[in-house]
């Protein structure tokens, strides 16, 4: 074991962590259990942790408490667009996790896939558009555009947002305006993009002193789709952790997570889903800057089956974050 | 969880920080998981129970920036705290043995008697030995489900119907068959219609579960002369009336409507609640029921819950024999009527292309939106937009309800009524837009019922 780097003067005893919790987006009940299950992993004799809500009460409580650090464990909207991020940099307190700016090219999927693109990751083809372009050009002309260019099965998703909320898979061309409608209750953007047949593959990356290394692929297998309550209701979805892929594949997915972690210029943590297609090419579909930590979350499922113990990990990550 | 820290005044990180990647044990080899060792364990009734994202998305119902019009909680603001804790001091002070002592399953033999004077404001002439006091009528309404329906039986209920019923149904498997109401409730042809399709196809109900008073979701009330009608035709297809009536007295002009029990006793299983008309914290409900059956519900009752909550019955018994309970009631009348009008004026204002019923008492009234629109796919935006209600799809077993909701005036008050009216008209015109844009129907095929939660029930 190497020893401990020396943790900034600042740091007091006992180390004073608040986790950011709650929000007000449709992912507020998953952020709630995952900032309950870290602040539980984190909490101890040395350790003083508490969990937040993002809401009136949040500016004075940390201007008063002046936690050693903060970790935003909020999933969607402010959480994760890096708004927050930016709210808790303007208070001179650190956190865990990605910067504001990287999180607010990170949280959009169009923007996401095509830095990543760029940086010469696969991503499958797609578009983004607005609910006001439709209006403007007439929802049936683009919608024809959409199946002629796509084809079927094609998804149609939000172009920010998590937990699979607004996404559909159509298969039949009949239910396209109905998926269109589903997407923009959640945002004024939609992606619509080919879809891949593949293997379903989240990779999870975590940070130390020596930089960012990838945890062992998590394999999704679901009956049906992948949706909320496959995620979050135990059942209809198993999971492979470590995935049961080559040494090849393996290898080849984690350079993938590891570069998207690093071309979007992410922190401390991260979580990118993939599609391992039949030819073998991991294609990107997006990354997460505070993925789940629920009990049926992926990165916990990564971590433990990576040999680690999750309380020594996310202490370690806080550790490195205030390093 | 492993190794703690060094001791105190050391660095509090372990010694992983500066290598976070060292594993502390061997990686795990690759095998299916599905995250719940019990999967295969479930009874059959089990696998029905999860949540959903609906579920979810109420969690930002509760915040104070959100015009919750989705909750079926009463306004408490208005009740004597202050004499309550005395009451409840007393309690304990002079019966306290007794109070927090296990008590009998059927329960509390005063309380019981105290529970007369409250139906018989609404007609019932029953004896003490006929109520059976349960944790709330929810826990009532479980317990003849489960006495009454094998896996498969037909239980007939209204279309729309209360969601913690439907809940209760579908634990028990039942197989529920929604029966049309309208502006004055139950359709005496339509029930006699479903009821005589049921037996062409050599099956019966076990039970009608009505809400005649103010309906949850719907507002609508029973009139007076359909009540012999549908207890007419149960008692010819023999199938059991369940009375369900925690709003009864909470009517805005006039008296109450004599109950279905009070027209038929052995027909009907009556299931009356303090919920609303004191308070539901102390979850005290009853059932009134034909004698045999309430023997089997009192042994039902007990190998649930041994027996319901003393220091909860005692301190509403204390309640009704020193507190003016009725003019309580009234107090609770006059501010729902308030609310009432709030919500209905603000809907004539905001939302003029839907339709709703005009509830003349209880929590609700129940919004047809503009064709084309659903109301479970429109919660999202609704939430974005800081306004939350419950989508007309939780009602039914069926699917049916997309074109509904039900909005509630029973706790905000009647600014932030109108606020949230406001807030939802805002969403309605842009869903609207929407689903004229993509040219979509509002119906579509769903097979789950929603549990919104406790507090949206």
């Amino acid at each position: 074991m190497t020893a401990a780097s020396p943790l900034p003067p600042t740091v007091g005893s006992p180390l004073r962590v608040v986790v950011l919790a709650g929000g007000m987006s449709h992912e507020r009940d998953v952020s709630l259990r995952s900032g309950r299950r870290v602040a539980d992993a984190l909490r101890g004799a040395d350790w003083d942790v508490t969990v937040h809500d993002v809401d009136a009460d949040l500016i004075p409580a940390l201007t008063e408490m002046r936690p050693d650090l903060v970790w935003p464990l909020l999933h969607g909207a402010s959480g994760e667009d890096g708004s927050v991020r930016d709210v808790i940099e303007l208070l001179g307190l650190r956190y865990l996790g990605t910067g504001p700016r990287a999180s607010r090219i990170a949280w959009s999927k169009p923007i996401a896939k095509t830095a990543v693109a760029r940086a010469g990751l696969t991503t499958p083809d797609f578009v983004t558009l607005p609910q006001s372009l439709f209006r403007e050009l007439g929802a049936s002309r683009v919608l024809e555009a959409l199946l002629v260019r796509f084809g079927l099965p094609l998804v149609v998703k939000p172009s920010y947002g998590g937990s699979a909320l607004g996404v559909t898979l159509v298969r039949d061309a009949a239910d396209l305006p109905r998926a269109m409608v589903d997407a923009f209750a959640y945002a004024d953007t939609a992606l619509v993009e080919h879809a891949i047949e593949g293997r379903e593959l989240a990779v999870s990356v975590i940070e130390d002193a020596h930089g960012p290394r990838a945890l062992p692929a998590v394999e999704i297998v679901t009956d049906g789709t992948y949706d909320y309550d496959a995620r979050y209701n135990p059942g209809r979805t198993e999971y492979f952790a470590p995935a049961r892929l080559s040494a090849v594949e393996a290898e080849d997915v984690s350079t993938v997570a590891l570069a998207a972690h690093r071309t979007l210029g992410l922190r401390h943590l991260s979580r990118t889903d993939l599609i391992l297609d039949a030819s073998g090419t991991p294609q990107f579909l997006e990354v997460n800057v505070a993925p789940g930590m629920t009990e049926t979350s992926l990165f916990p499922q990564a971590a433990i089956a990576g040999g680690h113990d999750l309380r020594t990990l996310y202490r370690a990550l806080v550790s490195t974050a205030l390093a | 969880m492993t190794s703690e820290t060094s001791g105190a005044g050391a660095p509090p990180t372990t010694a992983a920080a500066a290598d976070v990647s060292t594993p502390t044990t061997a990686p795990a080899p690759a095998r299916g998981t599905r995250l719940d060792p019990w999967l295969s364990s479930y009874a059959d009734r089990a696998h029905g129970m999860r949540a959903s994202e609906i579920r979810a998305l109420f969690a930002v119902a509760n915040r104070p920036e959100v015009v919750s019009l989705a909750g079926g909680m009463p306004y408490l603001e208005g009740l004597p705290l202050d004499v309550l804790s005395e009451v409840s001091k007393r309690v304990i002070a002079t019966r306290g043995t007794t109070a927090l002592q296990y008590g009998s399953a059927q329960g509390d033999e005063t309380l019981r008697e105290q529970i007369l004077d409250v139906m018989r404001m609404e007609g019932i002439d029953a004896h003490p030995d006929d109520v059976v006091v349960t944790t709330g009528s929810q826990q009532a309404l479980d317990l003849v489900t489960r006495i009454f329906v094998n896996p498969g039986d037909v239980v007939l209920a209204e279309a729309p119907s209360y969601v913690g019923a439907l809940g209760a149904f579908r634990a028990h498997q039942a197989d529920v068959v929604h029966v049309p109401i309208d502006a004055n409730g139950l359709i005496p042809v339509a029930l006699e219609e479903t009821l005589g399709a049921l037996a062409r196809a050599g099956r019966r109900a076990k039970l009608l579960y009505t809400v005649p008073n103010f309906h949850n979701p719907a507002g609508v009330t029973l009139s007076a002369e359909r009540r012999p009608q549908i207890l007419e035709i149960a008692h010819r297809y023999g199938v059991l009336v369940l009375e369900d009536n925690p709003y009864g007295l909470l009517g805005f002009e006039g008296d109450p409507l004599p109950a279905m029990r009070s027209l038929d006793a052995d027909g009907v299983v009556y299931l009356g609640s303090f919920s609303k008309t004191f308070a539901p914290g102390y979850r005290v409900g009853w059932a009134v029921a034909p004698h045999a059956v309430r023997e089997k519900l009192v042994l039902a009752s007990e190998s649930a819950i041994l027996c319901p909550s003393n220091a909860s019955q005692l301190a509403i018994s204390a309640y009704l024999a020193t507190c003016d309970w009725r003019g309580q009631i009234k107090a609770f009348c006059e501010l729902y009527r308030e609310r009432r009008d709030a919500m209905v004026g603000a809907l004539a204002e905001h939302l003029p292309d839907a339709s709703w019923t005009v509830p003349d008492g209880g929590f609700y009234t129940w919004v047809q939106l503009p064709p084309g629109l659903d109301s479970k796919a429109m919660l999202p935006r609704a939430v974005t937009a800081r306004v939350a209600y419950v989508p007309g799809t939780a009602f039914y077993a069926n699917g049916a309800g997309s074109d509904h909701m039900r909005l509630s005036f029973c706790f905000p008050t009647p600014e932030r009524i109108r606020e949230g009216v406001r807030r939802l008209a805002g969403v309605v015109a842009a869903e609207s837009e929407l689903v004229s844009l993509f040219g979509v129907s509002g119906q579509r095929a769903r097979d789950d019922v929603q549990q919104p939660g406790p507090d949206v029930s």
